[in-house]
């Protein structure tokens, strides 16, 4: 079946295209418009766009397989990336990892069997600072731990994603955000350290050695 | 130890709702714009940004005032200022404070930017994954245009002004600014042939200033106190002002801090994060960014010569080196982005360089072929060695395609996956051979010392 946008994505397109001298540039913002609709970009999308802004099919399909949030098969209801590059491992991205694929029943790559969620190693999502943490949907959820994480799934799953992103989601903060996952001793004081997105004064409890 | 100074960069990001339009111009958003527009002279802010040495944000470290200097558009030229916030190099969060915290600083930067350099358009390239930083900066856009200080009369001055913001949609490449260039326009994110520059010809074929997201939010700053002034708050000479630095890893308190110029990695670590957690010992350390060469605390800095750059620093510690673009340079490595990765002695360097390098074969745009071959071979190298089927010539056989990499390919992607793996064998080697003779323990990983808390085991 044909894929159209609806009226008031068409207007948004229309809004788009007064913001660049060429078309083609508008082809990410629409692509992003078609798969906020649609879910992901399928063949007919890919003919919708191309007709839209008058490009060859084979032009847009290459754009497409480019990016790796554009998906080229359909998804689960949310989508939950794991970031797995270097500073979240430092922290436990591959205890978050394991962990949501016990709870999810499937391995990274795959969708859930009831179709609920997709989960996806992601690459650096650039908040290495808050680590571990995921993507789910376009929302971030950092400083992880399990527990958290139950709570976070649960949410989407009995509350939908809008309700668990308004309680659960985060910006790049000031001052402590709502939990520290990792206690540790108490740091040094530093009085002209300017402190800034970070986690409350640690409590008094020195990790064990592990190695 | 640190210089105590005023924060300048974060100075509006402990307000309440500090995205909002209101309460940023109550602590001061937009008066140096409307000062700037309104009685200086565009000649007189390239000046002031020229004498405020800047040394670009997002990595290369090059000048900004210096790139604006490139610029000679034609008569019929449109100019562009793009604003690279692709934030993705690993081990980097600094420009996503910025547009969730004070995203009016940025508009304001922008707002100056391109008034200095005759430009009517910027475009804020923001990674796809940041969808929230997008909500703010298009809210903050949408009420600075309602407030006049954007659109056909910005302040009441005749220079037309409009600023979107672009959303990527997943490639680490895109923050390579000929490759974030083509994806604006719509294309594939692949690096383009330099020469031409971006500031000859740039987007759409015009002549473009690409500058980090952060690069442009010191702007206001740099304009308010004066070129010079703002550049003294250095340590440094030749790299002025205040940055963003970022600590991640094992340290007590991750986060991002404001500092000056010229501060050590030591005080990074030690001061300003708190600490290495739980007091274990430092390892190593990855600098500003992942592609920039590992740092390790045991190796001493070795300038006999009174002519050396480092000669100051002869016989300290790697990481009592003050944080500069040109310091950093000298000793081997780069300045990057001035976010740290702090390892603790848990962590293997093998398998932390393994790591890395599975992101570059991950995120390699694949249009030159010792970058696309090069990155797959170098983890297929490190995957054998990890899983105890390496011999230890394949030790060297990972410097050998580093080597054949570096300097073969369109952009310096190539450059910046060989340099850091060739930093990581250098200086540990020795556990590089251990691996090609043992392999990697099965249950190797990086977060044994936090392990346990988050998987909230007893």
């Amino acid at each position: 079946m044909a894929f159209a946008l609806t009226p008031e994505g068409e207007r948004e397109v229309d809004e788009l295209l007064t913001r660049y001298p060429e078309r083609r540039a508008s082809l990410l913002p629409v692509l992003w418009l078609c798969q906020r609709q649609n879910g992901w970009i399928s063949s007919e999308v890919v003919d919708y766009v191309s007709q839209r802004l008058d490009l060859s099919t084979a032009t847009v399909r290459g754009v497409v397989t480019f990016y790796t949030m554009f998906f080229e098969e359909p998804v689960g209801e949310n989508v939950v990336w794991v970031c797995r590059t270097l500073s979240c491992d430092l922290r436990g991205g591959k205890a978050i990892q394991d962990h949501l694929e016990n709870k999810l029943g499937c391995t990274a790559g795959h969708t859930s069997s009831d179709g609920k969620f997709t989960l996806l190693k992601a690459e650096c999502l650039a908040a290495c600072g808050q680590a571990p943490m995921v993507q789910i949907n376009d929302r971030y959820y950092e400083n992880l731990d399990v527990e958290i994480l139950d709570r976070i799934i649960e949410a989407h799953v009995t509350r939908g994603a809008e309700a668990a992103a308004d309680e659960f989601s985060t910006h790049a903060t000031f001052g402590a955000p709502s939990k520290a996952p990792i206690s540790t001793a108490p740091p040094p004081p530093s009085p002209e350290a300017v402190r800034l997105a970070s986690q409350p004064p640690p409590a008094p409890e020195p990790v064990g050695d592990e190695s | 130890m640190s210089n105590p100074t005023k924060p300048l960069l974060t100075a509006r990001y402990g307000i309440a709702e500090s995205w909002k339009i209101a309460n940023a111009e109550r602590a001061g958003a937009y008066q140096v714009a409307k000062r700037a527009l309104t009685s200086i002279e565009p000649a007189k802010l390239k000046d002031e940004v020229k004498n405020a040495n800047i040394r670009g944000r997002g990595g290369a470290g090059f000048p900004a005032g210096v790139k604006w200097g490139f610029l000679n558009p034609g008569p019929n030229d449109q100019v562009y200022l793009v604003i690279n916030a692709d934030e993705s190099e690993p081990g980097t969060f600094k420009d996503r404070s910025i547009m969730d915290l004070d995203p009016h600083r940025l508009i304001e930067g922008a707002i100056i930017s391109c008034y200095a350099i005759g430009s009517h358009v910027a475009y804020i390239y923001v990674r796809g994954e940041l969808a929230s930083s997008v909500t703010r900066l298009e809210d903050a856009i949408a009420d600075a245009r309602k407030a006049g200080y954007l659109g056909a009369r910005p302040f009441g001055v005749d220079h037309e002004i409009e600023i979107h913001v672009h959303t990527g949609a997943g490639a680490y490449i895109c923050g390579e600014e000929t490759a974030l260039l083509n994806s604006l326009e719509g294309r594939r994110g692949e690096p383009r042939l330099k020469p031409p520059f971006p500031a000859v010809k740039g987007v759409f074929g015009m002549p473009t200033i690409v500058n980090n997201v952060e690069t442009i939010a010191v702007v206001p700053d740099v304009i308010d106190m004066g070129g010079d002034a703002w550049s003294a708050l250095s340590r440094l000479p030749a790299d002025g002002g205040v940055r963003l630095y970022g600590v991640s890893g094992h340290v007590r308190n991750p986060g991002l801090f404001e500092a000056p110029v010229g501060i050590t990695m030591r005080e990074l670590i030690y001061d300003y994060a708190g600490g290495m957690l739980a007091g274990r010992p430092l390892k190593a350390v990855i600098p500003g960014g992942s592609s920039t060469p590992v740092l390790d605390p045991r190796r001493l800095v070795d300038a006999p010569g009174e002519d050396q750059p480092l000669h100051a620093w002869h016989g300290k510690s790697e990481i009592d080196v003050p944080m500069g673009v040109d310091t950093y340079r000298a000793l081997g490595t780069m300045l990057g982005t001035c976010c740290a990765i702090v390892m603790d002695d848990t962590v293997n360097m093998v398998e932390a360089c393994r790591n890395l390098m599975r992101f570059y074969k991950h995120e390699s745009c694949g249009q030159c072929t010792p970058c696309r071959e090069g990155t797959g071979w170098l983890v297929d190298v490190l995957n054998n060695l990890c899983a105890g089927r390496g011999k230890p010539e394949d030790v060297d056989l990972l410097v050998d395609i580093s080597n054949n990499m570096m300097g073969n390919t369109i952009c310096a992607f190539a450059d910046g996956t060989a340099m850091p793996l060739l930093g990581f064998v250098q200086k540990f080697r020795d556990e590089f051979i251990d691996a090609a003779h043992n392999g990697l323990p099965s249950d190797v990983r990086h977060d044994h010392s936090v392990r346990r808390e988050v998987e909230k085991v007893a």
